[in-house]
């Protein structure tokens, strides 16, 4: 991708976009295809998928077989190729001892960010999603409803590509006819699991994952997508046809060259770049925003780390899109006279209500599976089906000791081999020579693992702060972070686990559960805050300026001209992963600045 | 590579300067001690001192190798085991290394045996590599690997590679499975059970792996058909996406 150094910044953009990935890349390709001058700043390098995607390389031409290690953390062909769960320079601290309490945070460095490596699944959140307070009394409702932003969620998915399947089920909205691509056909524990699923209530349907299961129809999508504007349809025309389908081998986690799959660089910022009107600035770490004598926002301070200098970006307005967390940094950084407390921090709530999703699982055995004859199950490089939350009528009767639901992902496909042991002792009973070749064999496919990824209700327990004693290696204050679940959360991971173990059970196998999961502590339950990758929160959206820190559009109540676009303003957590929801809603907000734009008022 | 002298060591710090002489000394002590702690459990275990193997073992010092690949190493190259840190094993070792992976996994019906395929190379690797869990698997199999050898010299008078497979077998089957093994060789049964698992992860990385164990995948389809309708009749399923 073609990039500039901070010297090359031109005086002054209309946008600054402070982030590449979902929300940085859809605020840059709706900006520039309007006609707005933007700038992009990215902590990390530039990335070309094109180049340096590791696509069909097996595991014995890796190193340590290309195992997870401190460095590549999801192995050594994923796609992330800077930063990760630790950030040289850059540390940040928790303010509690617990493990389960400790907040573990994935900063990416790279241009694209965690869209090069992301699971894909696109999910909408259902109408319940953005009212849940008035649902059941807890956090906090959204400003906005899900008819606001459904036509954003289908042209997001006219735009990335999402294949599924729409299914009419409660909260888990259908997508207008022609919309979604087809889903790929179920695998053998996926089937297997639907048929189990059907036994016990739990409903496996098609997932939604933004892969193209066919190429996309560059000819006609791009004039649904920007009516009236000849010239953006011609460049996203040629950007979408430029995108073969998937060839059903790779795992997307590496990445794609042949752009079968959304990832911001694939997608989002050529198109953005074809207009002409982007100019993106790698090894950008973002310090604050610089606010004018007016109170609006002018532009952004930010560390040259070719040079370690701090250098500025001018623009009318700037958007953050950082990831939730990050924006909150250069946010509660961003003081000045006007702004003590930090940037848009006049409620006080800066840094407050940061959510991740609930993440349990459990694994199992199910001699079904064995010994079944070799095919090919790499499929789309990821899910096929999941089963959305079920148990909306039970919760709303008070029959469930816990408010909100989870969505259950599955795995047990004949996966590519190699980095681990494909008999364990219990089942090989110490077999070796020809005999533990027949288990690997017998056994190969035969095990199958569920997670879930559950809603988390914001509490005043979780939030980031600046540490006052620990600084990045520029003199930057860094987050400390605070967390407490609540009973809503780990109740809502020990029924998932009970769910999985009858699951398995249902289809004949057996779960490897030691102990029932009530009488599990929360540590062997619950996965550790922010492990997940979906944090948000932080900047929640709101009605009111006192109890929230940007209005409907996202912009902030106390500086009109900032607009914050990752997953900082969300005011609850949904079950369904946040990416697609992100997309959504930054194109919305962009929408208005648009407006705001042609109005004169940037 | 080995030596005793750690400062000799092409050691590079992550900002690109060398480590002082101290940095490198205390890799190099708790390495030792990682590796010295438990041979002396496995000496105790069997009731006998120490044997030449064992306390060359000791004398022998891990790869102190400050860093590994980093964040941002070439993906799209292929890799010989060596690439980014020494290879370790010393001829006796791997010598033993191949006369047990080969045991355990060796040529028949379903393909070659385990060092025809470069298993030995990627347990060296992995044994040699900088990052905590490979460090913590390395006194385990380079302990292991001498215990076998001392126990074949004891009971057979010759180092494991050169008795019999008959001989080999006896020797297995004691260490197999440590849920069953005697009280006085489960160590060496841990051993065992860790070796296996590092050989047949390195086994089923390979093409022929992959043949072996009944994996097709990793190749272009013009479309994706799911499981064939034997399979589907097997779990009595039937596919519900058209």
């Amino acid at each position: 991708m073609p990039t500039i150094p901070a010297a090359k910044a031109k005086a002054e953009y209309d946008v600054v976009i402070v982030g590449s990935g979902a929300a940085g890349g859809q605020a840059a390709y709706t900006l520039t295809l309007a006609g707005l001058k933007c700038v992009m700043l990215e902590a990390g390098r530039s990335y070309d998928p094109l180049r340096e995607t590791p696509m069909f390389n097996p595991p014995h031409q890796a190193p340590l077989m290309g195992e997870r290690t401190p460095d590549k953390p999801f192995g050594f062909y994923d796609a992330t190729v800077g930063g990760g769960w630790e950030v040289p320079g850059e540390p940040y601290t928790s303010a509690h001892t617990q493990p389960h309490e400790q907040f573990t945070w994935w900063r990416p460095r790279m241009l694209g960010g965690r869209t090069n490596h992301w699971g894909r699944i696109s999910l909408r959140n259902g109408p319940y999603d953005f009212k849940p307070r008035s649902r059941d009394g807890l956090g906090f409702d959204w400003p906005i409803t899900y008819d606001d932003v459904e036509p954003y969620y289908t042209k997001v998915e006219m735009l990335i590509g999402v294949y599924g399947s729409n299914e009419g089920l409660e909260n888990t909205p259908n997508s207008p006819p022609d919309v979604l691509l087809p889903p790929p056909k179920g695998r053998a524990a996926e089937l297997l699991s639907q048929k189990a699923g059907r036994k016990i209530g739990v409903p496996v349907i098609p997932i939604h994952r933004a892969v193209l299961t066919r190429t996309q129809d560059w000819q006609n999508i791009p004039a649904k997508l920007h009516p009236g504007n000849a010239w953006a349809q011609k460049i996203v025309g040629q950007s979408m046809k430029s995108r073969l389908a998937c060839f059903w081998a790779t795992p997307c986690g590496r990445g794609c060259d042949i752009k079968a799959n959304y990832q911001s660089t694939t997608v989002h910022l050529p198109p953005a770049m074809a207009t002409g009107n982007l100019d993106i600035i790698p090894n950008a770490h973002a310090r604050e925003v610089i606010v004018g004598k007016d109170g609006k926002a002018t532009g952004v301070l930010f560390i040259d780390k070719t040079s370690g200098n701090e250098a500025r970006v001018k623009g009318k307005a700037v958007i953050l899109a950082a990831g939730a967390c990050e924006t909150v940094r250069i946010l509660l950084n961003s003081k000045s006279n006007s702004f003590p407390n930090g940037l848009a921090n006049s409620s006080g709530l800066v840094g407050k209500y940061i959510m991740d999703t609930v993440g349990a699982r459990l694994g199992g055995h199910v001699p079904a599976l064995e010994n079944l004859p070799p095919h090919n199950e790499d499929g789309a490089g990821g899910g096929h089906f999941y089963a959305p939350w079920w148990l909306y009528q039970q919760q709303k009767a008070g029959k469930l000791d816990f408010a909100r639901g989870y969505h259950v992902e599955m795995g047990g496909s004949r996966d590519m081999p190699g980095g681990d042991n494909p008999v364990p002792d219990d089942m090989g009973k110490g077999s070796y020579g020809t005999k533990f070749k027949e288990d690997a064999r017998r056994y190969y496919g035969s095990f199958v693992g569920y997670a879930a990824r559950g809603e988390m209700i914001p509490n005043e327990h979780c939030y980031c702060d600046l540490d006052p004693a620990v600084k990045d290696k520029w003199g930057i204050p860094v987050l400390r972070f605070h967390w407490k679940w609540s009973d809503h959360e780990i109740n809502q991971a020990r029924h998932a686990q009970q769910t999985f173990a009858e699951l398995i059970e249902a289809m004949g196998g057996t779960p490897h559960l030691p102990r029932p999961p009530r009488e599990r502590p929360p540590g062997e339950v619950i996965e550790k805050p922010g492990s997940i990758i979906h944090e948000v929160g932080g900047t929640i959206i709101g009605e009111d300026p006192t109890k929230s820190v940007c209005n409907g559009w996202q912009q902030a109540w106390d500086v009109k001209n900032l607009i914050l676009c990752d997953g900082a303003p969300f005011a609850s957590n949904a079950d369904k992963n946040p990416t697609l929801t992100i997309m959504a809603l930054a194109w919305r907000a962009c929408d208005h600045l648009v407006e705001e734009a042609k109005k004169g008022n940037l | 590579m080995s030596t005793n002298d750690p400062v000799q060591l092409p050691v590079t710090t992550e900002d690109g300067g060398r480590v002082t002489r101290r940095q490198a000394m205390q890799w190099v002590m708790a390495a030792v001690a990682a590796s010295a702690a438990p041979g002396g459990a496995f000496a105790q275990e069997v009731g006998r001192t120490t044997t030449p193997q064992e306390k060359a073992l000791k004398e022998q010092v891990p790869v102190p190798v400050p860093h590994g690949y980093g964040v941002d190493p070439q993906l799209r190259k292929v890799y010989e085991p060596g690439a980014f840190w020494p290879l370790t094993l010393n001829d006796a070792q791997k010598k033993a290394a191949t006369a047990l992976a080969d045991t355990i996994l060796p040529e028949d019906k379903y393909g070659p045996a385990a060092s025809d395929v470069g298993v030995i190379e990627m347990l060296d690797e992995w044994v040699s590599a900088p990052y905590p869990d490979q460090q913590a698997d390395r006194p385990v199999i380079l302990e292991g690997l001498a215990w076998i050898d001392a126990e074949s010299s004891q009971r057979f008078g010759k180092s494991f590679a050169d008795v019999s497979d008959d001989h080999k077998r006896a020797i297995c089957d004691d260490v197999c499975y440590a849920a069953t093994a005697k009280a006085e060789l489960k160590k060496s049964a841990h051993f065992f059970s860790r070796f296996r698992s590092l050989a047949a992860a390195a086994y089923y990385a390979t093409p022929q792996g992959w043949k072996a164990i009944g994996y097709v995948g990793n190749v272009q389809l013009p479309r994706f058909d799911g499981p064939p309708p034997e399979v589907l009749a097997k779990l009595g399923v039937t596919q519900t996406v058209q």
